[in-house]
């Protein structure tokens, strides 16, 4: 950038920026703070600054078993990630390295099935989880946020298979390495950092479901999403212990979404937007 | 390079993928059709009869369909408006050069990562309740009426909490896109004398445009299926006020156990959803030609 900006210009911009910026940020900022007020004072009117008391932490925890819906918050969207990358590499490592004619539709088939409505397969979904008894398990939910979740994940994989280089493949071929040996010393550390950052992604995407994990969930297998939803009663008593419960549910996404922005617009725009 | 023996390889290695994909799809979309001809009913399941199409007459005539389709309607629209114009001049303030553009870029694209019920928890109880809530303090600080958000205007209040959800998807997208214009040709023309409208009317606007065309299209099929901030603030009312398609099908299905109806319902929310996807669709197949 050659331009030259005036540094009093840039100053107004910048508080501009971060005013647009802390205003956007506030609900998060204070869902934080009120975690750290005690009851009454959460309710006592609007004040940034609480009294610090690590209280609700605890009481969430032994009251209404944090730990729980958080573990399986952790089992459902890490179990469905890898589910979803064991079915999704191969197919996108294929369509990538040795893409036929069809591969252009199957993608935009694929991509069509995240399209349909959840809510339009709402009743089978139930019905047939009800009857195979997998309502309220890990191993049901784990496979419903695969499927979701699966298109994304060929889709992502296959836009950073693309940009590694065939000539690479073929010079590996040249010096007679087998197909397993291309795969192993080759192909799989050029792939590495697109499977994490797919892997990233999906995590993301997983531990925010909040369809399939209230309707198939009651106690067992509710993760955070089910848990939190659970706290919707009107009563204003219990805002700290529920400021508490959010921090500690956005908290870990939040922190790896910091690290996967370039990755996200990516992901959801199935590469259109680079 | 491609020999028979990598050809089929590489068949065997999507099959599965394909496959799990092909049974998602088919089996339950075509069970959906199959009960919306149905007369079912969870709480009777030994009266199951073939009824034709009355469970898509009744629900095409049952007067909490249209407002729920009415209010789908205003919700995307609500939201994309906010979304799209708010991205795209919040996209611009962040690609001025300011101080500490990383951490601003950070805090403006958090709310993307809160789950739907704690962001809509949270704006229910601290920032818009009627008496205890961030908004009411400040209408009492300057001496207005705490307006109860949710009884009085439910669905706009939804509209804030799920467009505060997206707008950061949509700067991010579109900052993306800004970063990618070219420096030089806005030197050239600031050279040549456009002011700041003109460059982004006829340089900035049109380079964007693709993007804010993915943004929406990626946000209506989201949009479409906006359930858990329902759940957890009206409920879907008063009444149906802020019911909205899905959230109509889950209470027909789930709460009033009409499997029939509820399918119907899921059928139409499917050919709605076609529409916009075969927009999409296009949009991303143009860009997997180029």
């Amino acid at each position: 950038m050659a331009r030259t900006v005036s540094r009093g210009s840039k100053i107004g911009w910048t508080i501009a920026a971060w005013v647009v910026a802390l205003l956007i940020f506030f609900p998060i900022l204070y869902a934080f703070i009120t975690s750290l007020k005690t009851e009454p004072e959460a309710i006592a009117g609007f004040s940034l600054i609480p009294s610090g008391t690590f209280e609700n932490y605890i009481t969430v925890q032994t009251q209404r078993d944090y730990f729980k819906p958080f573990m399986n918050s952790v089992v459902l969207s890490i179990g469905s990630t890898i589910l979803a990358l064991l079915f999704a590499i191969p197919a996108a490592w294929s369509m990538a390295f040795s893409p036929t004619k069809r591969t252009k539709d199957i993608l935009m088939w694929m991509l069509s099935t995240k399209m349909m409505p959840a809510v339009a397969v709402l009743i089978p979904i139930f019905i047939l989880f009800r009857n195979f008894g997998l309502l309220d398990t890990h191993i049901g939910l784990t496979v419903m946020l695969t499927l979701i979740n699966l298109p994304i994940v060929v889709w992502m994989l296959y836009t950073y298979f693309r940009e590694i280089p065939g000539e690479i493949l073929e010079a590996a071929r040249m010096d007679g390495a087998s197909l397993w040996k291309e795969i192993v010393y080759v192909l799989t550390p050029m792939a590495v950092p697109g499977i994490a950052s797919t892997l990233l992604l999906n995590i993301i995407l997983a531990w925010n479901e909040a369809f399939w994990t209230i309707q198939l969930t009651t106690t067992n297998a509710a993760p955070l999403t089910a848990f939190i939803a659970s706290f919707s009663s009107p009563q204003g008593l219990f805002w700290a212990k529920l400021s508490a419960a959010s921090t500690m549910a956005i908290a870990p996404i939040l922190i790896l979404g910091w690290f996967s922005q370039k990755q996200l617009v990516r992901g959801l725009t199935f590469g259109a937007v680079k | 390079m491609a020999t028979q023996n990598t050809k089929s390889l590489a068949r065997l290695m999507m099959a599965p993928a394909v496959i799990v994909l092909l049974v998602w799809m088919v089996v339950p979309l075509a069970m959906t059709l199959w009960y919306s001809f149905q007369n079912y009913n969870l709480l009777t399941p030994q009266n199951v009869s073939f009824v034709g199409f009355s469970n898509f007459v009744y629900f095409y005539t049952d007067p909490a369909f249209f407002q729920s389709i009415w209010n789908t309607l205003v919700l995307v629209l609500g939201v994309l408006l906010i979304t799209v114009v708010g991205g795209v001049a919040i996209a611009l303030l962040i690609d001025q050069p300011i101080f500490g553009q990383g951490i601003v870029r950070i805090l403006v694209i958090s709310p993307f990562f809160v789950m739907p019920p704690v962001a809509a928890l949270v704006w229910k109880n601290m920032i818009m309740h009627p008496s205890y809530g961030v908004l009411a303090d400040l209408a009492r600080f300057f001496g207005f009426q705490p307006i109860d958000w949710f009884a009085h205007y439910p669905l706009f209040a939804i509209i804030i909490i799920v467009a505060w959800q997206w707008l950061p998807f949509a700067t991010l997208i579109l900052l993306t896109a800004l970063q990618s214009l070219d420096s030089e040709q806005k030197e050239a023309a600031e050279m040549d004398g456009a002011n700041a409208f003109n460059r982004f009317i006829y340089l900035t606007l049109p380079h964007i445009s693709r993007a804010i065309t993915v943004v929406i299209l990626i946000q209506t099929i989201f949009l479409l299926g906006i359930y858990a901030e329902i759940l957890v603030t009206t409920n879907g009312g008063p009444g149906y006020a802020s019911t909205n398609l899905t959230f109509l099908i889950y209470r027909t299905a789930r709460l009033g156990y009409d499997v029939g109806g509820g399918a119907a319902g899921g059928i139409i929310a499917v050919v709605l959803a076609n529409f916009v996807a075969i927009f999409l669709m296009r949009a991303v197949g143009r860009n997997l030609d180029r």
